[in-house]
């Protein structure tokens, strides 16, 4: 639609017109991505060939020396004078190897069936130790991500000995030990700032996720644990279960059944917490900023000690201050609702009043986020904007929803989007005020509470239960999620932030 | 134009005035019932650790006959630690006030440099697979932390550190790259000039780093330190799963003070609870009153400016 045809509609046409365009932006948000799938692996594809047109140009057109560096890394580096980077690289070929030798080899070798010999106390007494499945599935991702890395040192030296050899044909100067050394910090200062990061990162985030994703295709749950059990693989029968309730017993139709309860209400409330927050959060603002309102310190001030005390002190605080019996109130709330003489109410024991509090603490503990954020924006729109708004005739209400909404929405955005992720993720308010409860099933099977969101029931499910196998389905279908919303987010608004315009 | 004005009573002038009055009035009102509703848990917090008429939760603000005492705040500071209840566990809170701390600090201190490095790296030099780089993180960023808590648990036994503070505080710190989005939209902002500026004269990209870009970057600076400091300071779920297995003396405070507001501690624990609460919040406040407008920054940092 041209934009003159846009004008001609009336205001009740624009609405819809603009609703079905956001819905219909949505799959085309998704084709998008889906289309850049194959483009993705096309450009891996492509630098997985060239790597290999590399590797074996080396082979033809090198010398002896280069060729020796196919064996042992850094050879060319060494032969050529380059000391320092054809030693580095040597000493980690030789780590590789011993690593490989003495761990690595044993656990990858069992990796296919996440070993087979159970661990047995003989009739003598003696405990024969079999195969530890935990063990071998961790150090085998562990083992997998040295392995890629090895692969790429071994590229390295390849293609520098080859390179080294080239700039010695044309007589080149060459980069010494103690050039490399001064570059560290310059030219190759990224890999001076972020190498001990990211091997931290790789150790305690990536190995972790990894290993649970493929425990997603394992039984490890508390049936088969580890070092007296084994588990084993069993393909995609954890999701079929918690997806659409088959498999063994009652179980996967419970754990079916809950996983969708519990999804609605994660998105429900993830949709709740962030809109009432941001809506009530800028009226606030809106309030304490007007002009002609005194204290305004004092009101902003009153509100950001809910920032300033730690969260979970204030929410089980508020656990304690919600509390309910039918007796003398419970809870100091109660307490107060008996005195003004109202009933007492069942805070966080009554299903739907759970979800309800749930909702209202949220909004006390994340509205002073929204003020102190957007009482910045307020003081930073242009004042000649309503000046002439004002002249034109614009009442405030009009004056709001032209100026004021717009350009917060404009700033809070993208905000918006990682609130409504952390909210999605938002275990603190959960956990530590209801405990997720009260129960969905009473049989307890699934441990799942009427307020339960995704990462809370996780969480249940990995202290409590030790159902590895279901939690993990769980967190991947949690990123899953993450991963939609953020898309159709990002969708919407478009152009993100070109980083180059800065420069 | 002036002797009218004068003359005449403008009631126009008058009558917006007396609607203004009055909207402020109804303004006052609901700025009044909010602070009461925000500040209401504060003073209820405040004055339960003053209590000294019973241990458990009270349905008064008031204690009892005015019976306010110090003593909660005196027996959290007691190093054999706290027994209320005769034949149970004896609670050592100063020893997770302790740990608390020395866990956020020593967070606080390398998150800080790592965000910061990462953020400058990210934003300032190109090299060979930044944009990879960041999607990488982005799509791990999506993950639930927890999920691979398991695993987590498992390598830091295998270096011997699975149920103490510093494998906690290796937990986070490890973590920690993955917070550079907001840093790194503040050193966009800086202009690329002045590192060509310093470039030309010779200087190196760490010297540009630590001279020219941080001294410019001291609110974000703060921000990071502060946000850095609070995540740990306020930590339960990767707390409860390492730490919370070992013995009381390792806790950290979100996970003691989660025991004492339990079914059974409750009773005995609740005004203690209050009191640590108290502690624990006064070095958070008392940085962010002095930090307030650093800290907006980062809440509004990632978000593109108007």
């Amino acid at each position: 639609m041209v934009d003159l045809e846009y004008l001609s509609l009336n205001r009740f046409q624009r609405f819809f017109y603009r609703i079905n365009k956001f819905f219909v932006n949505i799959p085309k948000s998704f084709c998008r991505f889906f289309k850049s799938i194959p483009a993705f692996f096309k450009k891996v594809f492509n630098k997985i060939g060239e790597s290999c047109g590399v590797v074996v140009d080396a082979m033809r057109y090198g010398d002896w020396k280069t060729r020796l560096s196919y064996l042992f890394f850094g050879f060319g580096n060494i032969a050529n004078g380059q000391i320092l980077r054809g030693l580095l690289l040597f000493v980690y070929e030789v780590a590789f190897i011993l690593y490989m030798a003495f761990f690595g080899a044993e656990y990858i070798s069992k990796f296919g069936t996440i070993g087979s010999v159970k661990t047995e106390t003989l009739p003598s007494g003696f405990t024969k130790v079999g195969d530890n499945s935990f063990n071998i599935l961790l150090f085998s991702c562990a083992t997998f991500v040295i392995i890629l890395c090895t692969l790429f040192v071994w590229f390295q030296s390849i293609k520098q000995a080859y390179t080294t050899q080239q700039m010695v044909q044309i007589n080149a100067k060459l980069a010494k030990g103690r050039d490399d050394i001064k570059n560290l910090g310059n030219k190759y200062y990224h890999a001076t700032l972020l190498s001990v990061p990211t091997i931290l990162l790789t150790i305690f985030t990536v190995i972790p996720l990894i290993f649970m994703v493929f425990v997603a295709f394992t039984n490890y749950n508390n049936q088969h644990l580890p070092p007296k059990e084994l588990f084993t693989w069993v393909g995609f029968d954890n999701f079929t279960a918690v997806l659409a309730g088959k498999g063994i017993g009652t179980d996967a139709v419970k754990f079916s059944y809950t996983f969708w309860v519990v999804l609605l209400w994660t998105l429900i409330w993830a949709v709740l917490a962030t809109f009432s927050n941001f809506f009530i959060g800028m009226f606030l603002a809106i309030l304490i900023n007007k002009k002609g309102i005194k204290l305004k310190k004092f009101w902003r001030t009153a509100l950001v000690v809910t920032i300033a005390v730690p969260q979970f002190v204030s929410l089980l605080l508020m656990s304690q201050m919600l509390m309910y019996n039918s007796i003398d109130g419970g809870g100091i709330y109660n307490s107060i609702l008996q005195l003004i003489g109202l009933e007492p109410v069942y805070w966080l024991g009554d299903p739907w009043m759970a979800k309800v509090s749930v909702v209202l603490v949220n909004l006390w503990v994340g509205v002073p986020y929204t003020v102190l954020s957007s009482t910045g924006i307020l003081l930073n729109i242009p004042d000649d904007l309503y000046e002439a708004a004002r002249i034109d005739g614009a009442n405030p209400y009009a004056m709001f929803a032209k100026i004021t909404f717009p350009y917060m929405t404009f700033v809070l955005g993208p905000s918006l989007i990682s609130t409504f992720v952390g909210n999605i993720n938002n275990f603190n308010i959960i956990y530590l005020l209801t405990g997720g409860g009260p129960n969905l099933d009473t049989s307890m099977a699934t441990t799942a509470g009427q307020t339960d969101l995704l990462i809370t029931w996780l969480y249940k499910m990995t202290v409590n239960n030790q159902q590895y196998d279901i939690a993990s389905v769980i967190g991947i279908l949690v990123f899953i999620v993450c991963a939609v919303f953020s898309l159709i987010a990002y969708s919407r608004i478009g152009s993100v932030k070109n980083e180059e315009d800065f420069r | 134009m002036k002797s009218y004005q004068l003359g005449k009573p403008n009631y126009a002038n008058a009558r917006a005035r007396a609607k203004r009055a009055s909207v402020n009035i109804v303004v006052y009102i609901v700025l009044t019932v909010v602070a009461i509703l925000w500040l209401f848990p504060f003073i209820y917090l405040v004055m339960q650790s003053l209590r000294g008429d019973g241990t458990g939760p009270s349905l008064n603000l008031w204690p009892q006959d005015n019976q306010f005492t110090f003593q909660n705040y005196i027996d959290l500071f007691n190093p054999n630690g706290v027994q209320m209840q005769a034949g149970k566990q004896t609670f050592h809170f100063l020893n997770w006030y302790l740990n608390t701390l020395l866990i956020a600090l020593v967070v606080a201190a390398i998150q800080t440099i790592v965000i910061l490095m990462t953020s400058y790296t990210l934003s300032r030099l190109r090299f060979k697979g930044r944009q990879a780089l960041m999607k990488f993180m982005l799509i791990i960023g999506m993950f639930p932390g927890f999920l691979g808590m398991i695993a987590i648990y498992r390598i830091l036994q295998t270096i011997g550190l699975s149920t103490s503070v510093f494998g906690l505080m290796l937990v986070y710190v490890s973590g920690s790259m993955m917070g550079y989005y907001v840093s790194k939209g503040f050193f966009d902002t800086i202009p690329h000039s002045l590192d060509e500026a310093a470039m030309i004269d010779g200087a190196s990209k760490n010297k540009i780093f630590w001279s020219i870009i941080l001294p410019l970057s001291k609110p974000i600076v703060i921000n990071t330190v502060l946000t850095s400091f609070i995540g740990p300071w306020g930590d339960f779920m990767m707390a409860s799963y390492l730490v919370g297995r070992a013995s009381d003396k390792s806790w950290t405070v979100a996970v003691g003070l989660q025991s004492w507001v339990s079914q059974a501690n409750s009773p005995y624990y609740f005004t203690h609870f209050c009191a640590a609460g108290v502690l624990i919040s006064i070095p958070i406040v008392i940085m962010f009153f002095f930090l307030q407008k650093y800290y907006v920054e980062g809440v509004t940092g990632g978000a593109v400016k108007g």
